[in-house]
């Protein structure tokens, strides 16, 4: 069991994101019924503030609180309870975090910031509320620092050692983080916030978009990589079987920090200012990330065979049938592998030049991230959360909840495949995203796209019904569940190696070959894009 | 470090295609007949002086050839200048668009008309319209609370 202060830590995290959850996610319920002309919102808050929220407490709120609760108890497991000031760290950056959220909310519902979550100039919102975004990364420079300095010291008292998977994992993660959020601190505190307030009157907005998006793709594997770290640490040890290459884990997750950054013009290819040539560099780049992905696929499936053979299955398949079926903890991460599949193919095709054509800022792209984020991983860290949970309080996931468990991950499943269906579709025949009504005066291009916003909130429905069921579970788990001790499952090696390729620990050079990439990618962009631009933009609200 | 041989396999298959893949997109946007590449229009203009900024001075349809059409359009919060469009079946158009305030999208439903407008830039694709009908054109990217309301029409007869 982890010792009670860090799980105390762990769980405020998890309170605060699963607070986020609910609430963004009647959020998405209302959009999806406003979009569908089921409902009309009181006009004290509108469609557009509405979607901010839910953009922000999801995106944002729900996915960093939870991966942060995640990671701690996971190093605090591998590695030893936290030193005292790391810990009180970790706590300033809990505060900062949970600040910056509440100031952020506020003033979105003070309909003060009314600009979705991506905050594009030059829509202009008040500037309490970039600095609370910026209260928010900080917050996870606090959270990055216990975790980093933690390793440090482990690596130094265990000279020679490999060091635990799971706490490796975690810092590659973090150093993806404290690369990316460079472009939006350099944004918000350079751009944003001294325009809002008035110091500046205009804003370069080509430059602040591409610092945004060299921030906003990292971002989505910022969401992805702790559930990968679930894959890869705790799901072996799930079913029965054996991590599949420790090595391999290692490498894939230092390729995602090589080729998850020099990649954010992949979301620009349709704007002005920026060069195709460099557009095409950086879609390349993009691509080179299908590799760490096969090789997760890979890994994935061969310990699923491992631990079906080691349970006396034979034949091409007979080791399918002996995994886990009826465990929560399994099934939920492993649908959201499955739906990582179509997820996966459908990113192909919004970075590509002409098939982007078609979806860019259709609705089709909602239901890509709804499918990655929404579905691959929210699903792992509901499976996650289910034996976390009663591990940080000492109490058991039993079988009956393990069974309302099941109909919860399926409710969800259910909802997002009708959701994300119905958005892949109808974008496919422009149906825009971000848009409060789609029937433009029955025109007859927007015909055929009502019905599909219904299915949209016929899913959403079922979504929410999940959410609550969720919550639900997650109560009874930290406070009603009898006691008892859970564990926290950590995978063993098929064959065990204790000795690492050294290169494999040597930060120094993947954070220089992730440094120079980036710089490849963008410098000559960005110099052009600050040389050479137009007169910048004042601020508007049109709200 | 050890790789197992059927994973080298899968990878190698994976790195194929990738290439394979890149390729093509590669010669789509930079060596096909015709344009591939995504619109990436690097002419700049002042955002506040765009009704006296040439060819925004003058907005609407300009016939340049036979069945060939230049359609320059103002994009602002919440309408397109002109809202109304009407060009013969088979026309080939250029679009030029630019935004006076925000950031819009530019996008005709049902086509590979689509691209972003960004304040002090200029963008620009063409399009050849083979099939009859009324097309919408509609703003993606969101400009305001009256965003939904923004659309325009063009009619191919």
């Amino acid at each position: 069991m982890v010792n009670a202060l860090d799980a105390r830590l762990s769980m405020y995290h998890f309170y605060t994101a699963f607070a986020a959850l609910l609430i963004g996610g009647f959020f998405g319920l209302l959009q999806t019924l406003v979009r569908s002309e089921q409902l009309t919102l009181p006009v004290e808050l509108n469609y557009y503030q509405v979607l901010t929220a839910h953009g922000v407490l999801l995106a944002l709120v729900f996915t960093t609180f939870f991966i942060f609760g995640f990671m701690y108890a996971g190093v605090v497991k591998t590695t030893g309870e936290f030193a005292s000031h790391r810990r009180k760290a970790a706590w300033v950056g809990f505060v900062l975090m949970l600040t910056g959220t509440i100031m952020a909310i506020t003033l979105i519902l003070m309909n003060k910031a009314t600009v979705l979550y991506t905050f594009y100039a030059p829509l202009q919102a008040s500037p309490f509320f970039y600095i609370g975004l910026a209260f928010i990364i900080v917050g996870t420079y606090f959270a990055a620092y216990a975790i980093i300095s933690q390793y440090r010291s482990w690596r130094k008292e265990h000279k020679g050692e490999k060091s635990p998977l799971f706490t490796f994992m975690a810092v590659a993660t973090l150093a993806l983080w404290l690369i990316a959020t460079i472009g939006v601190v350099t944004a918000v505190t350079l751009q944003f916030i001294p325009w809002s307030f008035g110091w500046t009157e205009t804003i370069n907005v080509a430059l602040s978009r591409t610092l945004f998006w060299f921030f906003g793709h990292p971002l989505v594997y910022f969401w992805l990589l702790p559930a990968y770290m679930a894959w890869y640490v705790t799901v072996p040890k799930i079913i029965g079987g054996k991590i599949f290459s420790d090595s391999l884990a290692r490498l894939a997750f230092l390729l995602f920090i090589l080729f998850s950054i020099p990649v954010g013009f992949h979301h620009q290819l349709l704007e002005p200012g920026i060069s195709e040539v460099w557009k095409y560099v950086q879609v390349v780049l993009t691509f080179a990330v299908i590799i760490p992905s096969l090789m997760t696929a890979f890994a994935m499936f061969a310990s699923f065979e491992i631990a079906g053979r080691e349970k006396g299955a034979t034949g091409l398949l007979g080791w399918f049938k002996k995994l886990p079926w009826s465990d929560v903890r399994f099934i939920a991460p492993f649908i959201g592998m499955a739906f990582f599949i179509p997820a996966g193919a459908g990113g192909i095709i919004n970075a590509s030049h002409q098939m982007n054509q078609v979806v860019h800022n259709t609705i089709w792209v909602t239901g890509h991230f709804h499918i990655t984020i929404g579905a691959t991983v929210i699903l792992t860290f509901f499976g996650i959360s289910y034996w976390l949970i009663p591990h940080l309080k000492g109490r058991v996931l039993t079988k009956h909840i393990n069974n309302l468990g099941k109909y919860q991950i399926v409710l969800w499943t259910v909802g997002m495949f009708i959701m994300s269906a119905a958005m892949h579709f109808s974008g496919l025949s422009g149906n825009p995203r971000r848009t409060q009504i789609t029937s433009y005066n029955g025109h007859e291009a927007a015909a055929s796209w009502g019905s599909y916003e219904v299915a949209m909130s016929v899913g959403g429905t079922l979504l929410l019904f999940s959410i609550f069921l969720f919550i639900g579970l997650m109560i009874n788990l930290a406070f009603f569940a009898p006691k008892g001790s859970e564990e926290f499952p950590i995978g063993e090696e098929f064959e065990e190696t204790h000795k690492l390729p050294k290169l494999l620990e040597n930060w120094k050079v993947w954070i220089a070959i992730a440094i120079l990439l980036i710089l490849i990618a963008y410098t000559i962009p960005v110099i052009d894009l600050i040389q050479d631009a137009p007169p910048g933009s004042p601020g508007y609200q049109f709200w | 470090m050890h790789i197992h041989k059927l994973e080298k396999v899968w990878l190698a298959i994976g790195f194929v295609t990738l290439v394979a893949f890149l390729t093509t997109v590669g010669i789509q946007a930079f060596a096909s007949d015709g344009h591939h590449g995504a619109p990436s229009d690097l002419t700049k203009l002042n955002p506040e002086k765009v009704h006296e900024t040439e060819p925004f001075d003058d907005p609407g349809l300009h016939k340049v050839g036979e069945n060939e059409y230049e359609l320059v359009m103002i994009l602002e919060s919440y309408g397109f200048t002109p809202h109304e469009v009407r060009i013969p079946e088979g026309s080939t158009v250029h679009f030029q668009i630019t935004t006076i305030d925000v950031v819009h999208g530019f996008e005709i439903a049902g086509t590979t008309v689509n691209m972003m407008a960004t304040p002090g830039h200029v963008n620009s694709m063409t399009y050849t319209f083979e099939e009859k009908g009324n097309y919408l054109i509609l703003c993606n990217e969101y400009c305001g609370t009256g965003h939904h309301f923004m659309s325009a029409e063009l009619e191919v007869y």
